[in-house]
């Protein structure tokens, strides 16, 4: 294809600009937004590399719901309106060139041990086609796709019981209220003349 | 055509950049953002093996780990709004006690 060395560069340095401003940027909205447009544009590299099902699952799961969930906690809490204090002094001095070092190792290990500068082979034209994958989840990878399931209503479940407002209910509320009034309405009553 | 590794190189850049707004950032958000970008991260290695040997593997793989990740995100949602409630901030550095 003769356009796409041009196309990965824009993407990836999309997608670097967009990872930097999420960690740099002091308002949570809008690195929530950067993580936003890195999801789409890594979606769009997705496509590139012939997964066309998981680049649109990505875009579902990862920007459409996930990312959606963060803005409304977002809301919910905030946050953009707190005051940010001080951070500790020496955590950046120190974080950033640690970083360096695993980055230059990491580089070192790539030049070292590249292998051939070829593109990727060509596949066919259904590579990561929802029924090819969806033939392999449901023949080779049964067991995990169940298990998935059972993790995913367990995440409900959990979720649901964590949110519960922790007030009591009104019928609770009207319960210990009965129970207070039978207590004291039994002291009231002398003990021979006690009905059921 | 550009070479595998580039995806590979890109895959190690985002980590490093998620590593770094775990290490650095208070707000828990913020770092639970940055823990996504890690995933993503792996992800994309993930997609790139995959085309380089041709097989499917590893996007079932990413299938997965997309779908464990959105649970994840649900229940450490639900655990920040519950922290909030409690303490009334979501400041690492003043989350320092297990007390309560």
């Amino acid at each position: 294809m003769p356009g796409l060395p041009v196309v990965f560069f824009i993407m990836a340095a999309v997608a670097i600009g967009t990872a930097a401003g999420m960690v740099i940027s002091r308002n949570t909205v809008y690195s929530a937004m950067f993580l936003v447009l890195n999801f789409a544009t890594v979606a769009m590299l997705y496509l590139i590399l012939g997964a066309p099902f998981i680049a649109l699952s990505q875009i579902t799961v990862y920007a459409g719901s996930i990312m959606v969930l963060f803005l409304f906690v977002i809301m919910l809490l905030g946050v953009e309106r707190m005051p940010d204090s001080a951070n500790l002094r020496w955590l950046p001095v120190v974080a950033i060139p640690l970083l360096g070092v695993l980055l230059a190792v990491l580089g070192l290990t790539f030049f070292n041990r590249m292998g051939s500068l070829a593109g990727a082979a060509d596949v066919s034209s259904t590579f990561g086609a929802p029924n090819e994958i969806g033939a392999l989840l449901f023949t080779q990878y049964t067991l995990p796709f169940e298990i998935t399931g059972v993790i995913l209503l367990t995440a409900v479940i959990g979720a649901i019981i964590l949110a519960k407002a922790d007030h009591p209910s009104a019928r609770d509320e009207a319960r210990a209220a009965r129970l207070a009034a039978d207590a004291s309405s039994k002291k009231d009553v002398p003990a021979g003349a006690q009905h059921d | 055509m550009v070479p595998v590794t580039y995806y590979l190189a890109l895959s190690a850049v985002m980590f490093m950049i998620g590593i770094l707004g775990v290490l650095i950032r208070r707000n828990s958000l913020v770092i639970f953002m940055s823990l996504e970008l890690m995933f993503n991260a792996s992800n994309l290695a993930f997609v790139t093996f995959a085309r380089m040997h041709g097989g499917l593997t590893g996007q079932i793989m990413v299938f997965f780990v997309m779908t464990v990740a959105a649970a994840e995100v649900a229940i450490g949602l639900a655990l920040i709004v519950e922290i909030f409630r409690t303490r009334h901030t979501i400041d690492m550095d003043k989350l320092n006690s297990m007390k309560g």
